[in-house]
């Protein structure tokens, strides 16, 4: 098992935002979380990297416990988190960004090695290699934070909301991307709005309403749910 | 009323800002020309920086040298050079803590006090025969860093304590440090006086080294002993948001100051004469040390930003979250910053204190310790050049030229500069609201040589 979630619990001050919640990523996967606004996808991904710390529970990525590891030494394990709403740096160019992805690599050589593997997926950003993250499109922002994410050789990367407000063609290109990380062999613990594209690309899912676990299953078998269809397909 | 006199001092200033300019530039030039001595081979360029900075010093050099009463620069002139360069220090430090890693800090003025304090104590008592000073400060930050680079994995507990328990641990920590020190200090007394020298006799050492080189470790000793109160300072207060961390530094600023007017009664030192003013500190900082060390600090916060270090520095003011997803320490990168910062106060500190032979508290109150703060914002939050520039500017404008200006007005007519200073910043911040500068001269703007080119770096200029 790559990452075991057990029975998390995670508070913000009097709220409880996660009651629970256990879930898995084996080797390899595409797992995606769905679930509404506030249903605590974000919170997860969060606990896991180490920004929140969990009440109780605890968090196992390859047999080991990192719920109360530091987030750089999580990072380090091999973990890497693509926050919410990008948060790439604006000020730096798209070399230093990617650069700061690979902060902890100390092997120019395999820095200047994973650049080339991002810019074969990404040539988007080669072409817009010394401009500032800033001037970006938000497109082209997804793709140099998701770059940046993979920097490190990640075994799990960790994709929060990678669609969000990117016309429909940037969201495809930027799914076909995903699945071509996963491909290449890194697994990809995915959370999304966007239910539809998530499950045809993820290979399992968990659907979280209000902090619980209410639904696993393959995606399939998800996407053919009739509560799922009618409440998150729109179907 | 004759304005020849004002005239000229703002020739002075557009000489000094076309000096600097020249200076970072020259600083910058890559010739991309290798020579190879034995088995090395080097960069061509860096012999044609260090060239260029020798000439931007003997240039002003001579223009301060008298030649039979005649001398380009006055002794006020020089004294207004000294003091920007001591400035350009400050502003520095504290824009690497406030405008590359966004932590808002008033303390910047607490730790240059510090450091002119602790220098000019040093030399005070060496040229009174007296060499414990250097000695015992020496020693002390030596011990000191060693210490805290043993017990840093200890230490950085305190970052998940609440401020008030690990300043309890600190006062705790502090009463024994001194009960040790005073009784170790009564115990080698004895031993080491006749060598060192003591309030009844000058011992052999402080007669046999040179004052220039007692000068340079006081004030090296002066700026590590500033960087290793940050670092204990910095250690539970980081952990603060920026606002909190603000007030928190505001309040070391006036803890410093009032530790300064008690200094002969609370602290043992009674040279410093607490609110009276210390006096009789050698005057020893010449041209040549108050731009060696403006230098060094430039060359030293030029490339700490150009590396991979000052990227995280960066990356912690631009977003915590996603500087943390990268893996990068924050509080540690935090704390760098700011003692960096404050090191570079402290070795201003140092300068200032020789170059003015006199210090007060007053010139050390937290209100002139904003100096500092509007320098950084006029020049640009971020901007090195901006920062340099921002000093020369200030001292030579505001103190130097609009005094003299006013000063033909009436007696009082100089104070109105207290009522220009916010106008102008006013004016600027509506004019332009990134700073005088956001863009880097010369020396500041280039980047590290690479070592050979990659094909990355090829792609980036490609357009197909």
């Amino acid at each position: 098992m790559l990452l075991e979630v057990k029975d998390l619990h995670v508070y913000y001050g009097a709220i409880h935002a996660l009651q629970g919640v256990s879930f898995d990523v084996k080797e390899g996967e595409i797992v995606t979380l769905i679930g509404a606004n506030g249903a605590g996808k974000s919170t997860i991904l969060r606990t896991i990297s180490g920004l929140l710390r969990p009440r109780s529970g605890t968090v196992w990525f390859k047999d080991t416990n990192i719920t109360h590891t530091p987030p750089e030494k999580i990072v380090q394990a091999g973990i890497s988190h693509v926050p919410e709403g990008r948060k790439i740096f604006a000020p730096l160019t798209v070399r230093e960004n990617l650069e700061m992805g690979a902060y902890l690599v100390n092997d120019k050589a395999e820095v200047q090695r994973m650049m080339e593997r991002v810019f074969r997926s990404f040539p988007r950003l080669k072409e817009r290699i010394n401009q500032l993250g800033g001037t970006l499109s938000g497109g082209e922002q997804q793709m140099l934070a998701t770059g940046r994410g993979i920097m490190n050789k990640p075994s799990l990367v960790l994709l929060d909301e990678p669609s969000m407000g990117l016309s429909p063609i940037m969201v495809e290109e930027i799914f076909r991307i995903i699945k071509e990380i996963n491909e290449s062999g890194t697994s990809i613990l995915l959370v999304e709005q966007n239910a539809q594209m998530a499950l045809s690309i993820a290979h399992r899912a968990y659907v979280l309403e209000t902090g619980n676990i209410t639904m696993s299953g393959t995606a399939q078998e998800i996407a053919d749910n009739p509560r799922v269809k009618e409440a998150y397909l729109g179907v | 009323m004759d304005f020849l006199p004002t005239v000229l001092s703002l020739v002075k200033i557009v000489v000094v800002i076309a000096y600097l300019y020249g200076l970072l530039w020259v600083l910058g030039v890559r010739v991309g020309k290798k020579i190879t001595i034995g088995k090395q081979s080097f960069d061509i360029s860096i012999l044609v920086n260090a060239l260029g900075a020798l000439v931007a010093f003997f240039v002003v050099q001579l223009a301060l040298t008298d030649f039979n009463g005649f001398s380009l620069l006055n002794a006020f002139d020089a004294g207004l050079l000294y003091q920007a360069c001591t400035m350009v220090m400050v502003a520095l430090g504290l824009n690497l803590i406030y405008g590359f890693n966004g932590q808002f800090s008033l303390g910047q003025w607490g730790f240059y006090g510090i450091g002119a304090y602790a220098a000019a104590d040093v030399t005070y008592r060496w040229t009174n025969g007296d060499s414990r000073g250097l000695v015992v400060l020496g020693s002390g930050v030596v011990i000191g860093m060693i210490i805290l680079v043993l017990i840093n994995k200890a230490l950085s507990n305190l970052r998940r304590m609440p401020v008030l328990s690990s300043f309890t641990l600190y006062l705790i920590g502090a009463l024994f440090a001194g009960f040790l020190a005073v009784n170790v200090g009564r115990w080698v007394a004895p031993f080491l006086d006749p060598y060192l020298g003591n309030a009844l006799g000058p011992g052999p050492l402080a007669e046999g080294a040179a004052l220039q080189v007692v000068y340079f470790l006081a004030v090296v000793f002066a700026g590590l002993f500033a960087a290793g109160i940050s670092f204990l300072f910095g250690l539970p207060v980081l952990s603060l948001g920026s606002d909190y961390f603000g007030i928190a530094t505001l309040g070391f600023s006036i803890v410093i100051y009032t530790l300064m007017v008690n200094s002969d009664t609370v602290l043992p030192f009674p040279e410093m004469k607490g609110g009276r003013g210390m006096i009789g500190i050698p005057k020893l900082t010449t041209w040549a040390w108050a731009f060696g060390f403006m230098l060094l600090v430039i060359i030293i916060m030029r490339n700490l930003i150009r590396s991979s270090t000052g990227r995280t520095i960066l990356s912690v003011r631009e977003d915590e979250i996603a500087a943390r997803a990268m893996g990068v320490d924050v509080a540690s990168t935090k704390l760098l910053a700011f003692v960096a910062g404050s090191l570079f106060a402290g070795l201003a500190g140092g300068v200032y204190a020789h170059y003015i032979g006199f210090l007060s508290p007053g010139a050390f109150d937290f209100l002139v310790g904003f100096n500092p703060l509007i320098i950084i914002v006029f020049g640009g939050l971020g901007s090195m050049t901006g920062t340099i520039v921002a000093a020369f500017g200030w001292i030579f404008f505001l103190e130097g030229s609009l005094r003299e200006l006013l000063g033909k007005i009436s007696t009082e007519a100089p104070s109105w500069r207290y009522v220009l200073y916010p106008l102008s910043l006013l004016l600027l911040m509506l004019v332009r609201p990134k700073g005088l500068l956001n863009t880097e001269w010369g020396f500041l703007k280039a980047r590290l040589i690479p070592l050979r080119r990659t094909n990355a770096q090829q792609g980036g200029t490609n357009h197909e």
